[in-house]
């Protein structure tokens, strides 16, 4: 096992080094000038080249490309071209509310989706399967912002239970916290339900025709235990698989989610440094986006190995 | 435990539930919606709005401007010579940077200086100034080498670039590069810690600061803060600040989107208004190098063909927030003017049968216009495609070219053949306040230098009056002047004046005494506690 993680990671290298290359290359060839930005539409071309020229946007592609890597395998990822602030501060002020809103939809996913698609998979063809298959089916349809603005108006606006925008960390209290997070991470959420709903559904679907799950109905076994212990752990590999992309894509494109509930994520700030052509911020991200793919990978494969003993790594 | 013990136990408990229960000395917190997020916090190197509205919040100028257009003291108190060539300004008592050392007049020179460098007027300025020099701690004098009407309006000027002061070894950042250190001596702090950008600022009082005994008129006169804190908040989504303002979560939004203002009629507990009188210009731009509009016969014929009213239609909607202002420097201002106004006024389908009949005249042998078309500002994304058909409809062929506002920034700067990026045509929009005479008029410049600002018109003659204007410190001839360029500018087809809008701000019942002004001021404005 310690060989193929270290045989993945060392892979890893390569992938994140080409990602770097086309992400350089491809910002460079995209029309728009940081100096703009930050100069703002009245300013006049010479103090657009002033501020070009103070940003080392000038010098040689190569030259940039060399020094912005080098630094980074120093693990300095450079400063925001817009703010002039260090990258990986900003990316920190940021990760924190991005990676609290998808684990809290990933709880709430987990939680919720699991049971339902065990649900229907248990009462296949009957009421309740047709209503789970309903729902994912609007999870899946309706937009996350109008799922959000639904949320908002009955929930907020209306009820009052929640508030209508914004973001506490943990670090302020349970309450505050979970008083602002759930509504997003609800909205968030409801496609990852519908998905991992229909896969949990179909995935346990085949595993109950089975014959060891007939074998161990005729044993005498609990419905409980042929449920969870037999079926369910067997089906679980499909399950994981979703779970954990999901949670990896969740990550990185919570955008609309952060938009509509004004949570200051990873997500806003991307758009954010796209619109203003922020490069080494844009870069840093989309490196740091591309290593948790990486790595959340790597842990659905070792979730595998321990789901099912039958899976050994060499 | 004992009876006694509980009963302490209890007097200790009811103890600390008092003391949570009396707050500290209250403090009062100013949530606010900005119409743009801060991403850049240097107010002499950017020209955004939002980051002047930053500027006036952390840095002071030497002279402020009132709500009739005059230059008053504000850091300083002024005198001019007899001959008008020599400006020596005293800067008043008490004045503080935000890290405690004193204001001293070296710190305003180097300030002015490196506005000077970054500012387009400034820079025009310099060429008529001999000297700027600090004589002692608290006296600075400019010297003019040859006679220059604007002096004080420049120095008090909110628009874009103000010459904020700030402690000389921040006005010797080199040339290009930003201030981040946000250290003025204005009547607010600005709270780095707290400061995310693209999504938050924070600001607090400024308790050392000593506001002037004047009354508060813009940006002059006293400026007394009566909130502890303003907290600027950035929300992407207009839904989401006008649900935030009907909630409570924030106090005021800057701008409000006029076709969402029903939402807040409904609600009695937001009010709202037009805090901004002067508004904004939307203007259509020409590319003079390039064909078909390096032919003023068919720049004219354009101008024929679009309509003030249903671009502005198109880009407000509501009547009530926008006028077909004819000014080429905003309604409400000293120099508004109405001359060559016949090439924005009269109905729609006289301006039409003009325009054909002089693109007809004009050999325009059906070269396509490219518009360049944002489609990530809601503001400019429509009128294109509305003007476009006009265009089509007089008898031009036009490409819209769809791109978001960073790449049509970046291509307005290139004059190539449009087969290699170049462009035709782009809408943009001014705040009035940014065009609201020949000086900082970008517009108007006729000069058709590679650094004047994109479309790059000639026109000696309004070289000429633009110089005249920069010498003239008399209001009368400043107006004349003024208005001949305007009519100039018009019937050279610089660009197209589709007309002005007012932005709408809203805020919640109880918010008090906002201050009417060029940008938006935090001064002046209380919260009940």
């Amino acid at each position: 096992m310690a060989y193929y993680l270290i045989r993945r990671l060392l892979m890893a290298i390569p992938v994140m080094g080409l990602i770097a290359l086309i992400v350089f290359l491809l910002l460079r060839l995209t029309p728009g000038d940081p100096a703009q930005a930050i100069a703002g539409d009245q300013a006049t071309p010479e103090q657009i080249a002033a501020i070009r020229d103070s940003l080392g946007l000038d010098a040689p592609l190569m030259s940039q490309f060399v020094t912005w890597t080098g630094n980074m395998l120093r693990g300095d990822f450079g400063y925001s071209l817009i703010s002039q602030r260090p990258v990986l501060e900003m990316i920190g002020q940021r990760v924190g509310p991005t990676l609290a809103l998808a684990t809290v939809a990933m709880i709430l996913t987990v939680v919720i989706s699991i049971p339902l698609g065990i649900l229907a998979a248990r009462r296949h063809g009957q009421l309740l399967d047709r209503f789970v298959m309903s729902l994912s089916v609007i999870g899946f349809s309706v937009p996350i912002f109008v799922i959000g603005y639904v949320l908002i108006g009955i929930f907020a606006v209306n009820l009052k239970w929640f508030p209508v925008q914004g973001y506490k960390p943990l670090a302020d209290g349970l309450w505050p916290f979970l008083h602002r997070i759930f509504l997003p991470g609800l909205a968030l959420s409801s496609i990852y339900i519908a998905l991992v709903s229909r896969m949990t559904r179909a995935a346990m679907l085949e595993v109950l025709r089975e014959d060891y799950v007939r074998t161990a109905r005729a044993k005498g076994l609990s419905e409980r235990v042929v449920l969870f212990r037999h079926a369910l752990r067997n089906a679980a590999i499909p399950i994981l698989t979703v779970v954990g992309t999901g949670f990896a894509m969740m990550i990185s494109g919570v955008v609309v989610t952060e938009t509509v509930f004004n949570v200051p994520g990873l997500g806003r700030l991307v758009v954010d440094a796209v619109l203003a052509r922020d490069y080494p911020l844009i870069q840093a991200i989309i490196l740091l986006t591309a290593g948790t793919y990486v790595v959340i990978n790597l842990l659905i494969d070792i979730s595998y190995a321990m789901t099912d003993p039958r899976i050994r790594y060499q | 435990m004992t009876i006694t013990g509980l009963r302490a136990l209890g007097m200790a408990a009811m103890a600390a539930c008092w003391m949570q229960a009396v707050p500290a000395l209250a403090e009062t917190e100013l949530n606010v919606v900005m119409q743009a997020p801060l991403r850049t916090l240097d107010p002499h190197l950017s020209t955004a709005q939002i980051v002047r509205t930053h500027g006036f919040m952390v840095f002071d100028t030497l002279l402020g401007m009132d709500a009739d257009y005059k230059p008053q003291p504000q850091m300083a108190d002024y005198a001019v010579s007899d001959d008008g060539l020599t400006y020596t300004f005293t800067l008043r008592d008490g004045l503080k940077w935000h890290d405690g050392s004193d204001v001293t007049a070296e710190d305003c020179v180097a300030s002015l200086k490196r506005w000077a460098a970054n500012d387009a007027a400034g820079k025009t300025m310099m060429d008529y100034v001999a000297s700027i020099e600090a004589t002692s701690d608290k006296v600075l004098v400019l010297t003019l080498a040859q006679p220059f009407g604007h002096v004080l309006e420049l120095l008090a000027k909110p628009s874009p670039v103000p010459p904020f002061m700030m402690p000389k070894r921040l006005a010797e950042t080199p040339s290009g590069e930003q201030v981040t250190d946000m250290i003025g001596s204005g009547p607010f702090k600005f709270v780095a810690e707290e400061y995310r950008p693209g999504d938050q600022a924070v600001y607090v009082k400024n308790d050392d600061y000593v506001p002037r005994s004047e009354p508060m008129s813009w940006t002059a006169g006293g400026k007394v803060v009566n909130v502890d804190k303003v907290v600027w908040k950035a929300m992407p989504d207009m839904q989401t600040s006008i649900n935030a303002l009907q909630s409570g979560d924030v106090d005021l939004i800057e701008q409000v989107a006029i076709d969402l203002l029903p939402l807040l009629q409904m609600n009695d507990e937001v009010e709202y208004g037009v805090l901004n009188p002067l508004g904004i210009q939307v203007t259509g731009r020409f590319n003079h190098r390039l064909p078909p509009f390096d032919n003023a016969d068919v720049r004219r014929a354009a101008m024929y063909a679009l309509d003030q009213e249903q671009l502005m239609q198109t880009a407000i909607g509501d009547p009530e927030y926008y006028t077909l202002c004819v000014s080429a420097y905003g309604c409400e201002v000293p120099l508004a003017s109405d001359a060559g106004a016949e090439y924005l006024t009269g109905s729609a389908d006289e301006r039409m049968a003009k325009a054909k009949e002089l693109l007809a005249g004009s050999g325009y042998d059906g070269t396509p216009v490219l518009m360049m078309q944002p489609t990530d500002l809601t503001i400019l994304s429509t009128q294109p495609i509305v003007a476009a058909e006009r265009l089509r409809e007089a008898g031009f062929t036009v490409e819209v070219a769809s791109m978001d506002w960073a790449t049509l920034q970046s291509r307005k700067n290139g004059w190539q053949p449009v087969a290699e990026g170049g462009w035709n045509m782009l809408f943009t929009y001014w705040g009035v306040t940014g065009i609201w005479n020949p000086l900082v008029h970008a517009l108007l410049d006729g000069s058709g230098s590679d650094t004047a600002w994109a479309g790059w018109p000639v026109s000696p003659e309004i070289e000429a009056l633009r110089k005249e204007y920069l010498v003239s410190g008399d209001l009368e001839d400043q107006k004349r002047i003024a208005s001949e360029i305007q009519s100039i500018a018009y019937d050279q087809g610089f660009y197209f004046n589709a007309g002005e809008a007012q932005t709408v701000a809203a805020w919640t019942k109880g918010i008090a005494d906002l201050q009417p002004g060029p940008i938006m001021l935090f001064w002046g404005v209380t919260k009940p506690e």
